[in-house]
């Protein structure tokens, strides 16, 4: 799960790494206030999931506060890759004197929590990647001892020559390694890592992301999730216990298994088709679970079929039979559905199907070319 | 023969009385696994289904029952811990089934497992079989059958999808084993691959990748390097968006890394035959055995 910006700002400065003065707003009135506050240039900078917000024109300075109230009835409500800004950061305009990268991910090949450090800085790190890797130093962290004192050195003159600001900046790493771990992330970004005129190390702008399996034991990050910021279909999968990704497809899938589900999308693909969504039911076979994945598929208008691909193991495929039967009683669907299944108690699901009129394919090919040609004849 | 699994298997079941952990030891020991004993804390002294001996803690179990090799089905939670209470105990092989185990902790425990030695199948797997032998995990042995071909998946269904195509074929299988969909996992494709290479009685090795992360574009050179064997290929996720979790915690496209396309040309660039979808595994495998 992505945080916000501002999100991530308040675990950065709880853990007490420096950052700039501001705060989060979501009207022109509160934006001015907070201008007036501040007493002096302020950057307001827009909340959404979606890099390049500076080029989209979703990051401004204003100089007053009546400049800064109507930048942000611009920003406020403007579409930045399809999402709407709700909230704005607003945050006094430092002075800069040189900018750097720092960030921490759990890395998969080392299998450790990795810190990147570059003084290349304020641009996009893949590109740094890509382009100069020798400005980016990585160095994998042993979890059992933490982030040890001359590792964080050594990542600090990788940054800095000044001895103060090495320091100032280990500090800020070894901070950061502790709201990472305690906070469950998978990856903690500051770009730019600052330094002002004055010789001051500041983060101007922070990122985190939060492991999906840590938010049952932090139930104040599965707070701060923005459903405002994701498509309401979506939502409502998560809320019925379903992994569920809109895109941008007419045939709609239903699928046991997240790798069948995408080799089911592909196969849809193969046979000409586009597919609709990405949705996994799940290992437990609930028939209410595939109640729910019906009423969310169709009430995407540009499906035109839908397809059901099951492979009974633990998923038992009479109680996906059950669920398609209780789901059609509860309401109309309007376009045809093709359903694939075989395995566990398959017989009884035939059965179940045939007692509604519908019959069940067990092969996954014939499935899926027959739901494509269907919708093929639909268009 | 066979990888990992077989006739030398003595099982230990980390949470037997558990609801997942209950059905599965019966399918487990109907497949004909040696199931030796559970582990459930505090039910120590009971028996299950009437065989089964229950301890507290597993190093009781590796005493009095002899168990090698240890399947987990606890909560998400209490799942890291058990893995370390499995290998504290001198358990060689750890296969961990739980789905949603916190990344963090997989990060403490691979250390402490490859200094004991041991070797850790999952988190988030299926686990493993070898057809005629022994299951460990949840892959359903019906649609399983004796034979020389090795397949190794990140994912569940899909590897029963496949499995069941060769079995369909009268093409039977060496050992399958399912690695896992997390992002840090104990076993990878090349600790697979080089099994497999080294196991007489493979043939042939399927693998079944997907998006997210570098493991297949490594397993590729791995092959060109290493096997001798036939290997065929599949990469799930060609028509997933970039930047989502596709279901899997470790499937996921970050920036231009970790696409389909990438890996499938990984695989071309080494040799392995690569699956267009699912149903193509027969053909290929035929084409490579001849």
């Amino acid at each position: 799960m992505n945080l916000h910006e501002y999100q991530a700002r308040a675990l950065l400065k709880a853990a007490g790494i420096p950052v700039p003065d501001g705060d989060v707003a979501s009207t022109p009135g509160e934006v001015e206030s907070l201008a007036r506050r501040i007493d002096g240039t302020v950057v307001i900078k827009a909340q959404v999931h979606a890099g390049g917000r500076g080029k989209a024109g979703g990051v401004k300075l204003a100089e007053t506060p009546a400049e800064a109230a109507e930048i942000a009835s611009h920003i406020l409500g403007m579409q930045i890759k399809g999402l709407t800004v709700q909230k704005v950061l607003v945050v006094p305009a430092e002075e800069i004197a040189s900018e750097s990268y720092m960030g921490l991910i759990l890395d998969r090949d080392s299998q450790r929590p990795v810190f990147m450090v570059s003084p290349a800085g304020g641009i996009d790190i893949e590109e740094v990647a890509a382009t100069s890797p020798e400005k980016i130093l990585r160095l994998p962290v042993d979890p059992r001892f933490g982030l040890l004192p001359h590792q964080a050195m050594t990542l600090g003159f990788f940054l800095y020559t000044d001895v103060k600001q090495a320091r100032a900046a280990a500090d800020i790493m070894h901070r950061l390694y502790k709201v990472f771990t305690e906070n469950g992330a998978s990856l903690a970004e500051i770009n730019p890592l600052i330094t002002t005129p004055d010789g001051r190390v500041l983060a101007l702008d922070a990122k985190m992301s939060i492991d999906d399996n840590e938010l049952d034991r932090h139930p104040h990050l599965a707070d701060l999730r923005d459903e405002s910021a994701e498509d309401p279909s979506e939502v409502a999968a998560r809320r019925a216990g379903l992994t569920f990704i809109k895109l941008d497809g007419n045939v709609g899938c239903v699928v046991n298994g997240a790798g069948l589900a995408m080799a089911t999308m592909d196969l849809v693909k193969y046979y000409g088709g586009e597919p609709a969504n990405f949705l996994d039911i799940g290992g437990s076979s609930n028939p209410d679970k595939v109640v729910n994945a019906l009423k969310i598929i169709t009430t995407d208008p540009s499906v035109r079929a839908i397809l059901f691909n099951i492979f009974g193991g633990i998923t038992r495929t009479d109680d996906v039979a059950n669920g398609i039967k209780a789901a059609l009683e509860q309401f109309p669907v309007k376009v045809p559905i093709v359903v694939r299944l075989t395995g566990t108690n398959e017989k009884e699901a035939v059965k179940i199907l045939q007692g509604i009129g519908m019959t069940a394919l067990s092969d996954m090919d014939e499935a899926v070319s027959k739901v494509v040609a269907l919708v093929g004849e639909a268009a | 023969m066979s990888i990992f699994i077989g006739n030398h298997t003595r099982l230990v079941v980390q949470g037997i009385t558990g609801r997942d952990g209950s059905f599965h030891t019966k399918q487990m020991i109907e497949y004909g696994t040696k199931v030796v004993a559970g582990v459930t804390p505090g039910k120590g002294g009971r028996t299950f289904d009437g065989k089964v001996p229950v301890f507290d803690t597993v190093a009781q179990s590796v005493a009095a029952a002899g168990a090698n090799t240890a399947v987990i089905y606890v909560p998400p939670m209490g799942a890291a811990g058990a893995i370390f209470e499995a290998v504290d105990a001198g358990i060689k092989l750890v296969v961990c089934i739980t789905e949603g185990v916190p990344v963090i902790e997989m990060t403490r425990v691979m250390p402490f497992v490859r200094e004991h030695g041991a070797r850790l199948i999952g988190p988030n797997c299926p686990g493993a079989i070898t057809p005629g032998e022994a299951k460990v995990g949840i892959i359903p042995g019906s649609i399983c059958a004796p034979g020389r071909i090795g397949l190794v998946s990140r994912s569940g269904t899909l590897t029963y999808e496949v499995v069941n195509l060769l079995t369909r074929a009268k093409i039977g299988q060496s050992t399958c084993v399912g690695i896992g969909g997390d992002p840090i996992i104990g076993t990878n494709f090349i600790d697979c691959l080089q099994a497999f290479q080294d196991d007489p009685d493979t043939d042939a090795i399927v693998m079944m990748g997907e998006i997210g992360g570098t493991d297949e574009q490594r397993a590729a050179d791995f092959v060109r390097d290493h096997v001798t064997k036939p290997v065929v290929g599949f990469i799930a996720g060609q028509t997933a968006p970039p930047g989502r979790r596709m279901g899997h915690a470790g499937a996921i496209i970050s920036g231009s890394s970790g696409t389909a396309a990438e890996k499938m040309a990984a695989f071309e660039a080494a040799g392995i035959s690569v699956m267009k979808r699912p149903a193509d595994v027969v053909p290929l495998l035929k084409a490579r055995l001849k």
